[in-house]
């Protein structure tokens, strides 16, 4: 009986996985944003908080756990994006409008999952393995991850770049975040305004807190 | 006819036309003339195909059957839109007054992979049915007609069953959804079921065989655009997708196979 549909195999249960892997996603990209921010509060505290993440055991399996949560929602939204594109062989000529047309962020979920890809991929190649450079403290010398964004920051191109990307997350987090706690299940008409509200700041949240930091180094930070 | 003295509609029309289901199709233009706005939009595709007729091409073929918005026969998608412009309207219901003199109307079909091209604006929706015969009825023995009021059911759940009864199997929800998802159908009709106690003993069965055979019949996946909703003339509500996904995931759970 087709019942017997595994659960993984099922566009359910994979829509369910990648809202749940979503969800992961969305909490590591808060706390790396307000991680980030102590770049406020100077180099100092910025590479030490650094350099302790970096420094704990701990951080290979939760490197490992979060590439995993990465690859399994990569691979999952790129098959059902596929699945997708199938059902609906030839397109129509007229787009919707109205009250029933589909606002473009929905429709663009999966090109923004790719660009924030791309980004990722050249974040980590900027910084994670960037140059290394150290500093000391108390003696102690440890990695200036601070000047490497300073750095990073200095070029207008890359400031751009970092902006488009990062408002390209907000867009993702925008309707994914809203949409990943439908999909697991969660529409209760009395919490729904509110659920899609906090989505959206969360979303939006993220999004302007990374922001802060190119301009930050572009516009008002003089050595 | 009493108050229908307005002037008639002159509007361009580019139709869908298909041959069969494995033929190529095309756009026809055509001037449609003398369209009152007392009309609805099939009796606006009548006078089109009467024009055809005369003319000695072949009518175009389009799927109704009530006229009154409760059968759900009749697909179209005009201007991009699922049964057109207005909220909670069929195609049959829609009137030309909602249109202006000198309109440009794209009709298209329905277009899914699991609702595949008949002929012109005619689509097969079987996929639907054999979704239905997957789950969406009620075997056990509910025994004889009985005293009203004698089944105890919760007034929000019987509101609530009610509402998802409302669907009309049109396909318009598929058709709005830019995966040709078919999870407003679906689950609209595994709450009208699920809700009530008749169709509580095979609820975990059927949204597991529901939903396989949604799989089956190659429906895309539910992004929670909301536009199947929007697009839906009963107006079903999008709160039933998520019932649907989590009565989906307990019962996987739950299942011994
Ligand atoms: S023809 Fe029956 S609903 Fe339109």
């Amino acid at each position: 009986m087709s019942n017997r549909m595994s659960y993984f195999c099922s566009t359910i249960g994979r829509k369910q996985l990648i809202g749940l892997t979503g969800i992961g996603l969305s909490l590591f990209v808060l706390t790396h944003m307000l991680g980030n921010l102590l770049i406020f509060v100077g180099p100092e505290a910025y590479n030490k908080y650094s350099h302790a993440l970096v420094s704990n055991p701990a951080i290979y399996i939760a490197e490992a756990g979060l590439l995993l949560i990465f690859v399994v929602h990569l691979l999952l939204a790129s098959f059902i994006n596929l699945k997708n594109r199938f059902s609906r062989p030839q397109k129509y000529a007229v787009a919707s409008s109205g009250p029933k047309k589909t606002t473009w962020i929905q429709k663009t979920l999966w090109h923004q999952g790719i660009i924030i890809l791309v980004f990722l991929i050249l974040h980590l190649i900027t910084f994670k393995f960037g140059t290394e450079y150290l500093v000391a403290y108390d003696g102690k010398e440890i990695r200036d991850i601070f000047i490497l964004v300073r750095m990073a920051f200095e070029d207008p191109k890359y400031v751009i770049w970092y902006i488009f990307s990062l408002i390209i997350l907000g867009l993702h987090l925008h309707h994914g975040l809203a949409s990943s706690i439908k999909t697991l299940g969660f529409n209760h008409p009395k919490y729904e305004p509110k659920v899609n509200c906090i989505a959206k700041a969360y979303a939006w949240t993220v999004s302007i807190g990374f922001i802060t930091q190119p301009l930050y180094f572009y516009f008002f930070y003089k050595g | 006819m009493a108050g229908s003295s307005k002037q008639t509609l002159k509007l361009n029309l580019k139709i869908w036309r298909q041959e069969g289901p494995n033929e190529k199709g095309h756009f026809m233009e055509h001037k449609a003339e003398d369209i009152s706005p007392d009309m609805s939009f099939l009796e606006m595709i009548d006078v089109v195909n009467q024009q055809l007729i005369k003319k000695g091409e072949r009518p175009i073929e389009f799927d109704h059957d009530c006229r009154e918005g409760i059968c759900g026969m009749c697909s179209m998608v005009i201007n991009g839109n699922p049964h057109g412009p207005e909220k909670a309207t069929t195609t049959c219901q829609l009137h030309m007054r909602k249109f202006k003199d000198g309109d440009s109307i794209v009709i298209e079909p329905f277009r899914a992979k699991a609702f595949p091209v008949v002929r012109d604006l005619v689509v097969d929706r079987s996929s639907f049915d054999r979704v239905i015969e997957s789950g969406g009825y009620i075997s056990v023995n509910t025994g004889n007609a009985q005293d009203a009021n004698t089944l105890p059911v919760r007034k929000e759940n019987a509101d609530l069953a009610f509402e998802a009864a409302t669907c009309i199997g049109c396909g318009a929800c598929v058709a709005a959804c830019k995966n040709a998802s078919a999870s407003l159908f679906v689950s609209a009709k595994l709450a009208h079921l699920n809700l009530l106690p008749q169709g509580q003993v095979e609820a975990e069965d059927r949204v597991l065989n529901m939903v396989a055979q949604m799989d089956e019949e190659g429906f895309g996946a539910c992004t929670n655009t909301g536009a199947c909703s929007a697009a839906c003339p009963k107006e079903i509500k999008l709160e039933n997708i998520a019932k649907m996904n989590s009565s989906y995931a307990k019962a996987k759970m739950k299942s011994r196979s």
